[in-house]
């Protein structure tokens, strides 16, 4: 059995969320609010170093102290204009005071202002993706099933029953107009293939929540008491 | 109740207690099942196989603990084939919470190799935004790292010498529980061209094969079969191994469990009739 | 103010965003640029509402006195775990990163891998070969069950190839369709977003 007090303190906190399985109580609850706490506490502490540091204050100090020593030192930094010292730190201002925003839900009667952020996202979220979501998910994936493989007769053969189950489900979820005739029929094969999918999808997912248990309870059985 | 609708009608927790077991006891035994090597996994072997020495490659850690027995598996394997064939590996993450097993994984690498630090492998850290991240290094690596994880500033860090983009980072692999792979995958290949392999837990496999038969992913290594492949083609078995043998004995219960579940059905349903 | 201008920015922001990809040169490049890096510091800014989101909403228990005792453990975990990590460090052997392994990574796993006990119970109820489709996704599932563990190599190795090309192609085919429905759906989101045509975002 490990002598290590950590494993002991992981042993239990497994065994408090294993309680679950038998009922509710209020050890499984003690771990359940731990968890929320301790994962917000090492996001934040993550986002602190990785994000806020990189992204926010350092290139914002960075940028600041380029511009405050040209003003107060012209001859520094001979490769840098004072305009464009004064630009790029404004331009950096913007992302932060965007940002701040967010703050905005802390006071009901300004709250609305948190649109602006996240107009902000969402505007340079939709613009950026357009294009390579297009290319991407649309335009490769037609290609594909557009272009059957040659090289061997399998392949051929593969490559057609792929043409006929992607064009019969996109006609299952062809919804404008009724399913009715050769739509009907199309529907019909393209139901087939959806299950079998499914099928394979659920059997995949079967051995992934397995799996997920393994990790577990090797644990418990080879860190915690060395059984293994 | 007769003994056959007592045998077709488990209690819940007769079942949890039988999956319970049939996770426990192969644990407990060291055997090696066969395992045959599939052509996806092999595909993501075989690209790294083919880069030279001192290629930038990304290992992504986009995942969170939920799926670290799928994950983390393929994580240390992945990383251990880097290490083997001298890449420069760039460790990052997506997920907040990855970054513990990329910190994990990167010092276990940093000492089974001898690498050195920021030289060989970099652990460049966490980043906030999934698309700008990864259309950032497409465009100036120096503009999205900025520091490692450890705050140490770019230009101080000797394995980014010389590498500007995609062009230079001739692969990415991204494991994920989620759908951070089709992130890459839209972003880097959409819009780079890159070439990017997903280790992804079995629940998200099935659904990017659409996109490894275009080759938008070179590869794709699923759940703790594709780990324990993986592990077989470089004789380092360890973890996925271990669970194949577990997942074997309950996949084997579940599917007996269906099919009682199903005689029980058919038999109500005829004395219905 | 309220609708305007958010539906202004977004319309802005994102025309920049679409269009930087056709244009080539060093303006378009630097503004692209400049939008990927004020896209991370945005985003970087949401976290930190979301702490005090999670502390304004224990303290409310606290006051209350609802749940006093969980809502302890959450604010002092979460406050605690902050403290370690941005004034003590958070390389390798850190106490922040025992944390991460002895505490947090146990409980999350934990609470997924019940899942396994829950989905075997619910499938021994539930899925049954009623007909047609149901007895396909039924076997689609056993090929997978079985073909994708040593069991499959042991009865036979045309097993595991049997459940990749269920993988490779039917499923497959299934998954393109249901996937290009996805990518029209988003291409037609984002649009409608830009052009101010959605905008439940802003209730």
């Amino acid at each position: 059995m490990s002598l290590d007090p950590w494993v002991w303190i992981s042993a239990f906190l497994t065994l408090a969320i294993f309680s679950f399985l038998f009922k509710d109580n209020p050890v499984y609850k003690f771990a359940e609010h731990l968890f929320v706490g301790v994962s917000a506490g090492y996001y934040a502490s993550i986002y602190w170093h990785n994000a806020i540091l990189r992204f926010i204050v350092k290139p914002l100090s960075e940028k600041f102290s380029i511009f405050y020593y040209k003003i107060i030192w012209p001859e520094a930094f001979v490769n840098i204009s004072t305009v464009s010292a004064f630009f790029s730190f404004i331009m950096y201002l913007v992302p932060l005071s965007f940002g701040l925003l967010f703050f905005s839900l802390l006071f009901p009667r300004y709250s609305w202002l948190i649109r602006y952020p996240i107009a902000f996202l969402m505007g340079i979220g939709s613009g950026l993706s357009l294009y390579p979501t297009f290319k991407a998910r649309i335009f490769d994936q037609v290609k594909d099933t557009f272009l059957p493989q040659f090289s061997q007769t399998v392949y051929f053969l593969n490559s057609l029953i792929i043409f006929i189950g992607t064009f019969t489900v996109l006609s299952y979820f062809f919804f404008s107009k009724e399913h009715k005739g050769p739509l009907k029929a199309f529907a019909k094969v393209g139901i087939i293939f959806i299950m079998i999918g499914f099928g394979a999808a659920f059997g995949y997912t079967v051995m992934a929540r397995i799996s997920l248990l393994i990790g577990r309870i090797y644990f418990l059985i080879h860190d915690f008491i060395h059984l293994i | 109740m007769s003994l056959i609708d007592r045998l077709l009608n488990i209690p819940r927790f007769v079942i949890f207690i039988l999956i319970g077991l049939a996770v426990f006891i192969p644990l407990l035994f060291k055997f090696l099942l066969p395992l045959k090597v599939l052509k996806p996994v092999k595909d993501v072997y075989d690209f790294i196989e083919s880069l030279p020495e001192g290629t930038p490659v990304i290992l992504s850690f986009d995942y969170s603990p939920d799926v670290l027995p799928e994950c983390y598996p393929m994580s240390l394997v992945l990383a251990k084939h880097l290490a083997r064939k001298k890449l420069r590996i760039y460790i990052m993450t997506l997920y907040p919470a990855g970054a513990g097993f990329a910190l994990d994984v990167y010092n276990k690498i940093l000492k089974e190799f001898n690498l050195v630090e920021r030289k060989d492998i970099v652990f460049v850290g966490y980043f906030p935004s999934i698309a700008a991240t990864i259309l950032g290094i497409g465009e100036d690596i120096k503009n999205v790292f900025k520091s490692d994880y450890f705050g140490v500033p770019f230009d101080e860090i000797e394995a980014f010498k010389g590498v500007k983009n995609y062009e230079d980072i001739k692969l990415i692999i991204t494991i994920s529980g989620a759908a951070i792979p089709e992130s890459w995958m839209v972003y880097a290949n959409g819009r780079y061209n890159a070439n990017v392999a997903a280790g992804v837990t079995a629940v998200m496999a099935a659904q990017l094969y659409p996109y490894y038969r275009s080759r938008q992913f070179i590869g794709l290594i699923g759940g703790m079969r594709g780990a324990a492949e993986y592990e077989k083609l470089l004789a380092a078995h360890n973890l996925a191994t271990k669970g194949m043998n577990s997942i074997s004995l309950a996949n084997f219960v579940m599917v007996l469990l269906v099919i009682l579940g199903n005689i029980s059905y058919f038999l109500k349903r005829r004395r219905r009739k | 103010m309220k609708k305007e201008i958010p539906i202004f920015i977004v319309f802005f922001i994102g025309t920049i965003g679409f269009l930087q990809y056709f244009i080539v040169g060093p303006l378009s490049k630097s503004v692209y640029t400049l939008l990927l890096e004020w896209f991370q510091g945005v985003q970087g800014m949401a976290i930190i509402m979301a702490v005090i989101s999670l502390t304004r909403r224990h303290f409310h228990n606290l006051k209350r006195g609802k749940n006093v005792f969980y809502s302890f453990v959450t604010l002092v975990s979460l406050y605690g775990m902050i403290i370690l990590g941005v004034f003590f460090g958070i390389g390798k052997g850190s106490t922040f990163d025992k944390i991460y392994e002895y505490v947090m990574v146990p409980l999350n796993a934990t609470t997924f891998s019940l899942l396994a006990f829950y989905m075997a119970s619910a499938s021994y109820r539930a899925f049954r070969a009623r007909n047609l489709e149901s007895t396909l996704l039924l076997l689609s599932a056993f090929i997978l069950m079985i073909g994708f563990t040593s069991f499959g190599d042991i009865i036979s190795d045309k097993l595991p190839s049997l459940a990749q090309w269920i993988l490779d192609v039917p499923n497959l085919a299934a998954q393109r369709g249901i996937t290009l429905g996805i990518a029209l759906g988003i291409l037609a989101t984002s649009l409608k977003i830009m052009l101010g045509i959605e905008r439940s975002w802003l209730e």
